[in-house]
């Protein structure tokens, strides 16, 4: 491990907002992230923060609150507003041995770091410089009337690009575990934050008190079932979660949900095992339709688990536009909790 | 101190007329009382997701914008505001109902309510709407200022960017672009001193951000944005000499951003003095007390321009207030010329996957 300077900047103990699961309390999943950048910057001193308002004002979702004054200037690192520019920085300090994590103030702003992304950093271990340890987090997602440019999923514009790793949390203590895995992790990974999960109240839980990580590429069984697998990531495991529970209720349907928890790699075997269970496949995403990852999933449940298919693979997905902002307008273009229990009573009686 | 010989002649530092004068105060009052009722509809939630102000920055749109040809038949320059950059669209021809509709995301907004904020696009009026990706727009015009040259066309395309947004590769790469081809863009850089919560001072290692000029070879100038006068004198040299045929030029406007980054945010970083001092500053203030003392105006014509404003404002709040928001089919509005956008199978009266 490369050497860094000793930090001088220590002036004060480990606040208390970071000490939640320290004291046993419940965090929330924005906690959780929150905790795990904490607990890595103090694990490992090559760890260190760079993005648009990270530092005094603790960004703009405030997961870094608190970061400056405990870590200083040079591990909490405030940039001009050139996200090409720092993640390609963050590369090449990753290369000299540092493990940088970059945020993105809201993830819709990636899109002017593909290029570093998906040409230097993702190719870097194939041609011969080395693996990239390096981290791209920050805030997605629709639902918040955010409008077309503050409420984007853009996984799938990175997925297609072998080298990258994608993480996409739906739980404080996954949100945790993976954020730690991914920082430890020598390859890239994009790691995206639903920002309507950030605070919900539901989502708060006990974590363990310990140092704990939650491996990369491993999906989650959410919710077990008999009858219909639904496959979702993000804000769509809860929102397939309430849709199973009225089809229980309703219809006696079991339906299980497998929580994808990292994109790529895909965990095709936990799909494949979950669908020879329940014969039948509905894959949710907030992702617009077209080239979104149902359309992946569908073809290697074909590939590997075609004969145990009772019905045709459907899916549930934002409609092929960008994301409006008008209440009204964003409603229609997100999936929703009905349109799921829609397609799982069409999946039943198939 | 009343300057009789300027009365006499009939013009003003600006080298305006006095009805002139008493427009750019129009403006500058009309913006800053659509914004303050957005604050207002903002604080009963009425307005969608953030609000970005202006406060103290008046005088910057509405100048720059009062040296450009406004038509209102697609002939005239064209113009990208950023999200500062209300008072612009407002001299541009843009109905205060529309703008208002458009920030409480209402059906009749002129995006159907697709799209927010200063987010508008009307190419008879000359405006294009922005994204919110910062520098993009700089791209943008380089090539809407191209086509002007390529046709011989006398129009010229103006940008506004943050400080911040100076910072992105698409600023740079767009701007360099028009200064290569001499094309008729004008950017102005408004210096506000932040961006969101980071100073200058972490944007850019320059003294300040009009060196950048040399390093593009156009023509430059800055001024105090909080003098509409200045910031409408600097803005027709430049745009006179790309209508001429001389090419890109970058300027800059010192001016201060007084509220938050948007309404949420409370802005702690700001130290008190700085407020403070800038608020004595104020660009709508400084202008009537000019107007007052060089005899542009008398109380009572600025109270009367004021009364007037107020009440083009409280009518367009009504019309936008009673207006309905979008049908939820509205999200079906296309993205291509030749293709329809699929409805969600799971929502059809008969819900059919054969019909995704
Ligand atoms: C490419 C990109 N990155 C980040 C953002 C998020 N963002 C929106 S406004 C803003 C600050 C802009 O500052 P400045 O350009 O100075 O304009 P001001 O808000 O001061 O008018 C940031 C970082 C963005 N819109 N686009
Ligand atoms: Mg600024």
């Amino acid at each position: 491990m490369a050497t860094v300077k000793e930090q001088t900047v220590r002036p004060r103990e480990k606040p208390e907002h970071v000490r939640h699961t320290e004291l046993g309390k419940p965090v929330t999943l924005l906690e959780a992230i929150r905790e795990a950048l904490w607990e890595e910057m103090e694990r490992d001193p090559t760890v260190f923060l760079l993005g648009e308002d990270i530092g005094s004002y603790g960004g703009a979702f405030k997961v870094t609150e608190g970061f400056l004054d405990y870590f200083g200037a040079d591990r909490v690192m405030d940039t001009p507003i050139s996200e090409a520019g720092f993640t390609g920085a963050a590369a090449g300090a990753a290369h000299m041995g540092m493990r940088p994590i970059v945020e993105m103030q809201f993830m819709d702003f990636v899109s002017c770091a593909y290029e570093p992304l998906t040409n230097y950093v993702a190719t870097s271990r194939w041609r011969g410089s080395g693996p990239v340890p390096l981290v791209v987090r920050g805030p997605v997602g629709g639902g918040v009337r955010g409008g077309p440019f503050h409420s984007q999923n853009p996984e799938m514009a990175f997925f297609h690009t072998p080298g990258l790793k994608i993480v996409y949390p739906a739980t404080a203590h996954d949100a945790k575990g993976l954020l730690k895995a991914a920082i430890r992790d020598d390859d890239p990974v994009l790691y995206f934050e639903h920002k309507k999960l950030y605070r919900l109240p539901a989502l708060r839980e006990t974590l363990p008190n310990e140092d704990f990580v939650v491996p990369l590429g491993q999906a989650r069984v959410h919710r077990e079932g008999k009858d219909i697998t639904v496959v979702a990531y993000g804000m769509m495991v809860h929102e397939s979660q309430r849709a199973a529970e009225q089809l229980e209720q309703e219809d006696g349907l079991q339906i299980e949900i497998l929580d994808l928890r990292t994109l790529l790699p895909l965990d095709d075997d936990a799909i494949v095992q979950s669908v020879r269970k329940t014969n039948r496949l509905l894959v949710v995403h907030e992702d617009t339709r077209t080239g979104g990852i149902a359309g992946e999933i569908a073809l290697r449940v074909s590939e590997r688990a075609f004969e145990w298919l009772d019905a045709p693979i459907l899916r549930v997905t934002a409609i092929d536009t960008p994301v409006p902002y008008s209440p009204p307008l964003e409603d229609y273009f997100l999936p929703q909790v009905s349109d799921i229990v829609t397609a799982c009573r069409y999946l039943a009686k198939y | 101190m009343i300057n009789d010989s300027a009365v006499a002649a009939g013009v003003s530092a600006g080298g305006l007329g006095r009805a002139q004068l008493h427009e750019l105060y129009h403006y500058l009052q009309l913006t800053r009382q659509v914004e303050q009722a957005l604050t207002n509809l903002y604080r009963q939630n009425k307005v969608i997701g953030g609000l970005y102000r202006s406060l103290g920055q008046e005088a910057t749109a509405v100048g720059a914008v009062y040296a450009l040809r406004r038509r209102t038949d697609g002939t005239g320059d064209v113009l990208a505001p950023a999200i500062r950059n209300l008072g612009s669209l407002l001299l541009m021809g843009a109905p205060p109902a529309e703008v208002l509709r458009q920030y409480m995301a209402k059906g009749n907004s002129p995006t159907a309510g697709r799209e927010q904020n200063v987010h508008i696009t009307d190419y008879q009026r000359g405006y294009l709407a922005p994204i919110s990706h910062l520098g993009t727009m700089i791209e943008i015009l380089a090539g809407v200022a191209l086509s002007f040259r390529m046709r011989g066309e006398r129009r010229v395309a103006l940008g506004f960017s943050g400080d911040g947004a100076t910072s992105t590769g698409a600023f740079h790469e767009g701007f360099n672009f028009a200064a290569v081809q001499r094309a008729p863009l004008v950017v102005i850089i408004e210096n506000n001193r932040y961006a969101y919560s980071t100073p200058i001072e972490r944007q850019t290692a320059c003294e300040s951000f009009i060196e950048k000029a040399g390093g593009y070879g156009v023509w430059s100038e800055c001024c105090d944005g909080n003098d509409v006068l200045a910031v409408f004198g600097m803005t027709r040299r430049a745009v006179e000499r790309a209508r001429a045929g001389e090419g890109a030029a970058l300027l800059e406007v010192i001016t201060y951003r007084r509220k938050g980054h948007a309404e949420h945010d409370p802005q702690h970083y700001v130290p008190a003095e700085e407020l403070k001092h800038w608020q004595e500053r104020d660009p709508v203030d400084a202008f009537e007390r000019r107007l007052l003392a060089e005899g542009w105006a008398t109380p009572d014509e600025l109270e009367t321009i004021r009364a007037r404003v107020a009440e083009q404002v409280e009518r367009a709040r009504d019309q936008a207030e009673s207006s309905p928001m979008p049908e939820p089919e509205g999200a079906l509005y296309p993205v291509y010329g030749d293709a329809e956008i699929a409805r969600p199978w799971t929502r059809l009266s008969l819900p059919d996957p054969h019909l995704a």
